[in-house]
């Protein structure tokens, strides 16, 4: 029996367009971008025409703007300790429900004389742009609030919260991880207004190992991977140029699918929603009343242990997750359901469920029953 | 028929899980995240650790049985660490493996066998479960030098009823052949000695990062109360204890007592160590009771052959008075009563011939 595959935002398939990139990027040239020579100036080739395009996707100002990187984590960290290092300030502002890529980034900073500054969530687990601006000063070296959370889907007003960052002092960076964002927000540079966008390309269905980060040339970055210079720079180590390709290819997918994905993905996410609180009263969806990513349900479970349930779930075919796993694959409690307000319990009691560019009509209210079936077995 | 097979990436739980598959059950193998470090991570050092975990993934992919880890992390330091720790500092003896099987792994885990939709419960220990007209027995392994039957003394009716030790009827050695036959990785595994979340290997080192207050030195009496040295603090000491007591004497000395709030230990001969009796609490029976009065054998140390007693109702406590005095069992430890192969329960030492702080 093949799984019902509900948890598309831990990771996604791979679309094929982006694997028929790299496995062509892989017969035309597989050489060191960096060399001299034919094999060389291909690879190098196909790997700027992605950094022109890629730039172009997300709206920076000229493709050197892009920093390819091994992937979200490795983005996050570039931004953060990348734009702390060089700074005069001392200060990081993020939110409470950041991605654990920038929450320890920015408190690992510490043993260098930085603070960390925390912006708290409301229930819903939406940042207040005016809470944001309210921790700004002239001490602040960056702000980074994400673009959509991963584990809610609540979409932060990243714009207004860019603005309202500003409005204390314009020369503050804005960081924004659009890692779970991208692959139903139209993330751009204009659309968020941030500085430095991070991109992971296994959340949209590229390859794993591969991200960027969009920089905004006025801002000053220190590379935190040194060596060979490459990425101008900012990030050494040999080019992934297949990778990169196939994150490009993936990328445009998503842009020219995205509508429909809105609309298609949206309505079995609803339709999911609606079959399972009709049969299951009690089941609360978490962040319903702001803004979200139309291909996350977050949902409470009053009295049924989320690990139970994941584990029972598995074993019905249905693959879904808690909020974080930790390296040994037991299930966490959720920093981000502790910061909207949820007890231990209640946040240990909170399932997610996420759809993604493989779901196929019908699937949401056919998995909102197999959750039911499951459900009624733990009674 | 579903089985929950406990896998600690050991070779004796590889193997129970493999032979419960053999039995013809289903089968899903969990390991219980019992210890973090401060970061969350699993420990790199000791038992219970990331790698092993990882031993116990690797061999349920083998077998191809679901597995997943199972986050018991507070329930152990409340259940455990905490009470461990408490213990030493009370001047007692804890044994946290029973207590670990006594609130973790044989409650909390019997209670998730059957939310995950399974029948029984199985572990790698060795020890065999026997049923006699309707009645479970608690009988001790095959191999005489591998029992671990003490270790689950406080299994009673309800909980033998679900719980499966297929290992109980093979000799180690049988057991790593049938892994190695089966191309276990665990196969050659060495067995875990060491307490789970002391990983250094000496609980002392645990007390003193944990409990910095366990620093606290006093004084070595003498029976007759004669300071004769001094110690760095009683929770290093156990009853009992004859090296590392920082006293040149003679002949060999023995701590005989532990005095916490005095700050003093005691040490003794040999003779000055001995007892005629000791009272147990928190006693747990398989069955029935053993009639008061009665003749029993038990073992006060899990390392060491069962003597004779006989058992009498004290107030609330059982007080055991042995056939031919016995060097006096630590207070914290467990008593474990048998009827030959069988066990019958057990309960936790308590000071005889006086209270302690918790006592």
């Amino acid at each position: 029996m093949s799984h019902t595959y509900i948890d598309h935002a831990a990771t996604t398939v791979i679309r094929p367009c982006a694997q028929e990139a790299m496995e062509r990027a892989y017969a035309d040239s597989n050489a060191n971008a960096s060399g001299l020579h034919r094999p060389a100036r291909d690879a190098k080739n196909a790997l700027e025409q992605a950094r022109e395009e890629a730039a172009e996707m997300l709206g920076a100002s000229r493709p050197l703007d892009v920093v390819f990187t091994s992937g979200g984590t490795e983005a996050d960290n570039l931004a953060v300790s990348g734009v702390a290092f060089p700074s005069h300030r001392r200060t990081v502002v993020v939110s409470a429900v950041e991605h654990e890529a920038v929450l320890h980034t920015a408190t690992s900073l510490a043993r260098f004389g930085y603070t960390t500054k925390t912006v708290a969530v409301d229930r819903s687990c939406l940042v207040a742009p005016e809470r944001v601006g309210a921790l700004v000063d002239t001490d602040t070296a960056l702000v980074s609030v994400m673009a959509a959370n991963n584990e809610i889907g609540t979409i932060q007003p990243v714009a207004a919260i860019a603005a309202a960052v500003r409005a204390v002092d314009p020369t503050v960076p804005v960081h924004t991880d659009a890692v779970q964002a991208f692959v139903s927000e139209p993330i751009t540079v204009e659309s968020t207004g941030a500085d430095l966008i991070s991109l992971a390309a296994h959340k949209f269905g590229g390859p794993k190992g591969v991200g960027l980060l969009v920089v905004n040339p006025e801002v000053r970055i220190d590379p935190i991977i040194h060596g060979g210079g490459q990425e101008a720079g900012r990030r050494s180590g040999t080019y992934n140029v297949a990778g990169i390709v196939g994150m490009v290819a993936a990328m445009r997918e998503v842009i020219e699918t995205r509508d429909r994905f809105r609309s298609e993905v949206g309505a079995e996410r609803d339709l999911f929603e609606a079959t399972l609180v009709a049969g299951h009263p009690e089941a609360v969806i978490n962040g319903a009343d702001a803004p979200r990513l139309v291909q996350h349900s977050h949902i409470h479970f009053a009295g049924v242990l989320a690990e139970t349930l994941l584990i029972r779930l598995d074993q019905a075919g249905i693959a879904a997750a808690a909020g974080s796993a930790c390296q040994s694959g037991a299930v966490e409690p959720s920093h981000v359901l502790k910061a909207m307000g949820f007890s231990d319990t209640a946040a240990g009691e909170c399932v997610r469920f996420t759809f993604g560019w493989t779901t196929e009509p019908g699937e949401g209210s056919d998995a909102a029953n197999r959750v039911l079936a499951v459900l009624g077995e733990l009674r | 028929m579903k089985a929950l097979v406990a896998m600690s990436g050991g070779v004796d739980s590889s193997v129970a899980a493999a032979l419960m598959l053999d039995q013809g059950y289903d089968v899903i193998g969990v390991t219980l995240k019992q210890w973090e470090g401060p970061d969350g991570s699993m420990p790199v050092a000791g038992c219970c650790t990331l790698s092993d975990a990882e031993d116990a993934r690797r061999v349920a992919a083998q077998l191809d049985v679901p597995y997943y880890v199972l986050d018991y992390v507070e329930e152990f330091t409340a259940a455990v660490v905490e009470p461990f720790a408490q213990g030493y500092l009370d001047g007692l003896t804890p044994n946290p493996c029973i207590e670990c099987n006594r609130n973790v792994r044989f409650d909390a885990l019997l209670d998730r066998t059957t939310e995950l939709g399974c029948d029984v419960l199985v572990t790698g220990h060795h020890a065999r479960i026997a049923e006699d007209g309707g009645v479970f027995r608690l009988q001790r392994a095959v191999d005489g030098t591998k029992d671990q039957s003490y270790v689950l003394h406080m299994l009673d009716q309800q909980a033998l009823s679900k719980v499966k030790l297929p290992i109980g009827e093979m000799t180690k050695s049988q057991v790593r052949e049938y892994a190695s036959d089966m191309g276990l990785r665990t196969a050659a595994k060495p067995d875990s000695q060491d307490i789970c979340f002391v990983t250094s290997g000496d609980y002392r080192d645990f007390l003193r990062n944990t409990h910095p207050e366990v620093a606290a030195p006093g004084h070595v009496l003498s029976t007759e109360g004669d300071v004769v040295g001094t110690h760095p603090g009683t929770a290093g000491f156990t009853i009992g204890q004859r090296k590392g007591l920082g006293v040149a004497v003679g002949e060999p000395r023995y701590v005989t007592d532990i005095n916490p709030r005095e700050r003093t230990i005691t040490i003794g001969t040999y003779e000055d160590l001995l007892v005629r009796e000791c009272h147990v609490v928190d006693m747990r029976f398989v069955h029935m009771p053993p009639s008061v009065g009665g003749e029993v054998s038990v073992k006060v140390r899990y390392r060491s052959e069962p003597v004779d007693a006989t058992i009498e109702e004290a107030g609330d406590q059982w007080r055991f008075v042995f056939k031919v005095p016995q060097a006096r069992p630590a207070p914290g430890q467990t008593l474990v009563m048998y009827d030959g192969e069988f066990v019958l329960g057990g309960g936790t030492i308590v000071d005889g011939r006086r209270h302690l702080g918790n006592g």
